[in-house]
């Protein structure tokens, strides 16, 4: 656990204080209009960044990566060589930040425990029968303990859709309140999957009710649906973060994952951020970009930019 | 700790850039070198640039650096004579004979030689105007070329947009057009005019003359017959000469309601056609049950669009009394994050005041509104040191009787007023002289529906603002004109049925 996310944990939050109803999160709730929601996201997504102010967003953005493995096929080997990559990403650039996190499977987390040790890049782990969420709120509960108990730092878990799409809110809060105690000192990441939740208004809804049931972050998508983080769902969600905020004066991270494969799109997702929730939540406490091919573009750019020139993809490791 | 950790350690890239400070955008401009101003500009009468009879030139500015961009001719009585005279002979010689088919040929031409030319008439537009780049960029010139698209369009169909009519041309019209969108305006008086047989003398407003020059250009490139289209330039003596000629058949004017009653009472008794588009002070309405985010980007892009000089602006902003308070606190964080500066710069949100004449009527109204007792709110931002810039700014408390609630500012400023119910809503919305635009916010369709029918605006947005097409007709009740400009109802004037 790195010792910025125990300090921002310990000072004046606690989740039995915080936690509330339905009922109050849904009084936070109101509706979208999908029209104006995505001319928004649209128009921010053409703020044309020059120079510093690109170099300055992409080393924030490479500090943000939650680099991800979330195979079948993933092995120890596999994960220990994402790892180093985490650890450094551009050897030939001392300059480029180390990521935030590597987020894996539970089975994998004990390698990635002991490739990490002596870093402060945290270890991420998908839990809660991840991605349908489909099964039994006990196993949910376990899986989640033995996680942490093998190391995680944050669990990335994902809601029930289908409790969600009938209705039963109370169902998915309480589920959600019980892995997050579940996590202990760990941080939870609550996975709406809003590629299946169909329209805005659900997604608002479903943020306002993981807020309140707990979450310390909120977070798109598994990247296992056709639908994964799009700008607009991001804005949704980045006010609903806000409304929370002034209502109960915590601060509740953000997560987009799935689909953000190019540094372009990563500074779109970092410019929608600083005008919708400003400087504050520009820090890897508060925001995280899910990806696993965004790395190397990232890095080809701002080695672009050091030299002025582009090199193939042969000049950044795959791993 | 071990030695693998020692060297793991060793190998960590350092942490993340320096965070929770202002990410400062550097700037990005948008290249001028490609724009080539003359240094002094002609009339255009009969397809020529000629100099004007008064021999007289005047200046014209960029109002973000007050640096001169070019000089424009000064058109008296006289080339107003020869403008108009120039038109009728196009008219009666060319333009009423050739084919409706050929004429639309010439619009479509202008339309694409636009597009062709965009980046080149959006900065010259930015530079003349004081608008951000983005609004010439991505609204004033894809409108403009899409109205000359449109109307191209209609061109040969004029028996399909007056079924079972006899559908002749009017003669020559004279159209005077406004500051705010100085291209998009002349496409809007131009395009109409061409598609329906006539021809046309334009006067672009006095500070903003350079891209209808840039037109005529486009005309001459385009080989539109000399005539058909002439443009003149000068301040509101050149405009009163042209609406009062006697020989021009339909007067367009858009602009202030004050000007606009000078013109009818000039026209009263004459034979001639006149439609009006002139002021607004827009009710723009959100109800508790509206899309709250989205409603307050509605507020800003309501008003601090193109820095409010917009005739259909949101300008008066009637909330819910159970949602002004977060739309109001919503509202303060919102304007904070809004970009006001250096036009040519691609993230500049809000440009600069068009002049210094219309910097001093805002202050002026802005001070009136302090002093009758209303709150302020204005954004912090920096404001570059040469140019006329005003800060976003917004008051609350304000009642229906104050001046800022009931006269147009025509800048960045909103006044901010609550209400109770639907029914008090309506009659705070209509109480005005008034009857531009407005904007409703709710979720729920058929409150949409019911406030349409009552509102007495000629465009009412439901859940967005100031949203043009060039299908969409576009034009006032009351004193905020008579007319429409913009669909098959923006063709009504400029025909003749029988």
């Amino acid at each position: 656990m790195s010792e910025s996310l125990i300090t921002h944990s310990t000072s004046g939050f606690s989740p039995a204080r915080f936690r509330r109803t339905v009922a109050e999160a849904l009084e936070l709730d109101h509706g979208v209009d999908a029209v104006a929601l995505e001319e928004r996201a649209a128009s921010l997504a053409k703020r044309s960044l020059k120079k510093d102010a690109k170099v300055w967003g992409l080393k924030l953005a490479v500090s943000m990566i939650d680099l991800t493995t979330l195979e079948g096929k993933d092995t120890r080997g596999k994960v220990v060589a994402l790892c180093n990559k985490a650890i450094r990403p551009d050897p030939s650039d001392p300059s480029v930040p180390h990521v935030a996190a590597v987020c894996v499977y539970p089975t994998m987390v004990a390698f990635v425990k002991q490739a990490l040790r002596g870093t402060n890049i945290n270890v991420a782990a998908v839990a809660t029968g991840f991605p349908s969420g489909q099964t039994f709120t006990s196993i949910k509960v376990q899986e989640t303990r033995e996680t942490v108990a093998l190391g995680a730092d944050e669990i990335d878990m994902v809601i029930d859709r289908g409790a969600f799409l009938s209705g039963d809110y109370q169902k998915v809060f309480d589920e959600i309140a019980e892995v997050k105690e579940a996590c202990g000192p760990a941080h939870l990441k609550v996975i709406l999957e809003t590629g299946e939740l169909a329209n805005y208004d659900q997604v608002r809804r479903a943020s306002l009710i993981a807020m309140y049931a707990g979450a310390d972050f909120i977070k798109t998508s598994t990247g296992k649906v056709t639908t994964n983080a799009t700008l607009p769902v991001t804005l949704a969600m980045f006010e609903a973060i806000r409304d929370f905020h002034h209502v109960t004066g915590k601060k509740i991270g953000m997560k987009p994952a799935g689909g953000i494969s190019n540094a372009k799109l990563a500074l779109a997702y970092l410019v929608l951020l600083y005008e919708t929730l400003g400087p504050e939540w520009m820090t890897p406490d508060l925001f995280r970009l899910g990806a696993s091919s965004l790395l190397n573009d990232i890095l080809m750019q701002l080695r672009k930019e050091r030299t002025g020139a582009y090199q193939s993809g042969d000049y950044f490791t795959l791993d | 700790m071990t030695t693998t950790e020692i060297e793991t350690r060793e190998r960590l890239a350092p942490g993340p850039a320096s965070s929770s400070v202002l990410w400062e955008y550097a700037p990005s401009l948008e290249a001028t070198d490609h724009v080539k101003i003359a240094s002094r500009y002609n009339l255009f009468i009969g397809g020529k640039f000629v100099e004007p009879h008064s021999k007289k030139w005047f200046e014209t500015l960029n109002p973000a650096t007050e640096d001169r961009l070019a000089e424009v001719a000064d058109a008296d009585a006289h080339d107003v004579d020869r403008a108009v005279k120039a038109a009728r002979n196009a008219y009666e010689k060319v333009w009423r004979k050739i084919s409706r088919s050929e004429r639309a040929k010439y619009i479509f031409r202008i339309a694409r030689l636009i597009q062709e030319k965009s980046r080149y008439l959006a900065v010259a537009e930015t530079m003349n105007g004081g608008k951000p780049i983005k609004e010439s960029r991505d609204v004033d010139i894809p409108l403009a070329a899409a109205h000359f698209f449109y109307y191209a369009g209609w061109a040969d169909k004029l028996e399909y947009a007056f079924p079972n009519r006899n559908v002749a041309p009017v003669g020559v019209a004279g159209q005077v057009i406004p500051w705010n969108f100085p291209l998009l305006m002349a496409a809007w008086k131009i395009a109409p005019a061409l598609a329906g047989g006539n021809t046309v003398v334009l006067k672009p407003a006095e500070t903003t003359p350079i891209t209808a020059l840039m037109l005529a250009e486009i005309f001459q490139e385009a080989e539109l017959p000399p005539g058909v289209v002439n443009i003149i330039t000068g301040a509101g003596a050149t405009g009163a000469a042209l609406v009062s000629h006697a020989d021009v058949d339909k007067v367009a004017f858009t602009g202030s309601t004050e000007v606009g009653k000078r013109i009818q009472r000039a026209l009263a008794g004459t034979k001639k056609r006149l439609t009006l588009e002139l002021g607004g002070k827009a009710p723009n309405i959100v109800f508790e049950d509206a899309p709250l985010d989205q409603a307050v980007e509605g507020i800003i892009n309501g008003i601090y669009f193109n820095q409010g000089h917009v005739c259909c602006a949101g300008s008066r902003l009637l909330v819910q009394e159970s949602v002004a308070e977060p739309i109001t606190r919503k509202l303060r964080e919102r304007i904070a994050t809004l970009r006001v500066g250096n036009p040519l710069d691609k993230n500049t949100d809000v440009g600069a005041i068009n002049s210094r004449a219309q910097l001093e009527k805002i202050q002026e109204l802005v001070a009136c509104g302090v002093d009758e007792g209303a709150e302020i709110f204005q954004s912090s931002c920096a404001l570059p040191a040469r140019g006329y810039w005003f800060a976003p700014t917004f008051f609350t408390g304000v009642s229906q009787s104050s001046r800022i609630a009931q006269e147009e500012i025509f800048g960045p400023v909103l006044s901010v007023l609550t209400f109770r119910t639907p029914e008090e809503a309506l009659e705070k919305a209509n109480n005005t002289p008034y009857g531009l635009s407005a904007g409703v916010w709710t979720e729920k369709g058929s409150r949409i529906l019911k406030m349409a029918q009552k509102l007495r605006a000629g465009v009412v947005w439901a859940n967005t603002y100031n949203k043009f097409d060039p299908t969409s007709p576009f034009g006032g009740f009351k004193e905020s004109g008579f007319g429409r400009e913009g669909g098959v109802h923006g063709l009504g004037p400029y025909v003749v049925l029988s």
